[in-house]
């Protein structure tokens, strides 16, 4: 029972930090000139939850974070967008991270160009063409590089988060 | 699972890793794979020429076939060579249009202005078909 509350407490503070990481990347667009780049603040939050929470956990908080970032901060149809670049981004994350060869940054990295994948096959389904396709290099390479930089602040925020035990 | 396997042998192996730097590696050479096919296939797909001579298009040419010609009554002749178009030779004084090089990808022009010549790349039906080949 304490262990459950303990739980849904850890998972509203991670829920609210993904929130305000999803608030603050619309007020400071991590703007290089590239459209559809973006550093995905809020998937730090989905990267420590993941190693702090479990695969399940992380899961949870992202759908729950996309659908309410959708709803407040963008519209409905980019939710579909996101749903499809989480959902394929975390599931790539925890596939790596449970065969324990990679580390935060492998892992994280991994996260963000799938992340940028699975938003450009939805792109291809709703244009209904791959000429989009030409844009890949971009967003693989964009992928690693923000991947990279949320893979280092997650690994210094797993470094201090330490010896807590979220779940 | 989580308090005492994080804590003594992952700590300190928490740094970069072997592996990761593979997996960035990958990641780049299949982008620049990408971006060779990229490369290649447009090439190969090239477009067609819009010559536009006073501002008012006198011909659509496609970059397949090869070939030079005089325009304009002889003041310029224009060579397709591979796929891509330049001007061959101009009786202006300034000769800009000349050392451009020779172009092939959308947008991308040759301007002569003393004799008012647009060579323009443009992809009219075939950017269609760039989106359905393969």
């Amino acid at each position: 029972m304490k262990k459950n509350t303990v739980r849904t407490a850890w998972f509203g503070v991670f829920t609210a930090l993904a929130l305000i990481f999803s608030y603050v990347e619309t007020l400071i667009p991590f703007q290089i000139g590239i459209p559809g780049v973006k550093l995905g603040l809020a998937n730090l939050i989905v990267v420590v939850a993941l190693y702090k929470m479990g695969a399940k956990d992380a899961l949870l908080l992202s759908v729950t974070r996309i659908v309410l970032s959708g709803f407040i901060f963008a519209s409905l149809f980019s939710i579909l967008y996101s749903l499809a670049g989480g959902l394929l981004s975390l599931a790539v994350m925890a596939v790596l991270k449970k065969r324990g060869s990679f580390s935060v940054f492998g892992v994280s990295m991994a996260g963000g160009v799938f992340h940028n994948v699975g938003q450009l096959i939805v792109a291809m389904l709703v244009v209904e063409t791959f000429s989009v396709a030409y844009y890949v290099p971009v967003l693989l390479i964009a992928g690693v590089i923000t991947g990279f930089i949320i893979g280092v602040v997650s690994n210094e925020m797993l470094k201090r988060l330490g010896s807590i035990v979220l779940s | 699972m989580s308090y005492k396997e994080n804590k003594s042998p992952e700590e300190k192996a928490s740094g970069f890793k072997k592996n990761d730097l593979i997996l960035a590696l990958l990641v780049l050479a299949v982008s620049g794979i990408f971006f060779a096919g990229h490369l290649f296939t447009s090439q190969k797909n090239a477009g067609v020429v819009e010559i536009q001579i006073d501002g008012k298009v006198v011909e659509t040419l496609d970059l397949k076939k090869e070939r030079a010609f005089k325009i304009n009554g002889g003041t310029n002749t224009v060579q397709i060579e591979n796929g891509k178009v330049k001007m061959a030779a101009a009786n202006c004084p300034d000769q800009i249009c000349v050392h451009q090089k020779a172009i092939s990808r959308n947008g991308e022009s040759i301007i002569c202005l003393p004799n008012k010549i647009v060579l323009k790349i443009v992809d009219g039906e075939e950017a269609e078909l760039d989106a359905v080949t393969n």
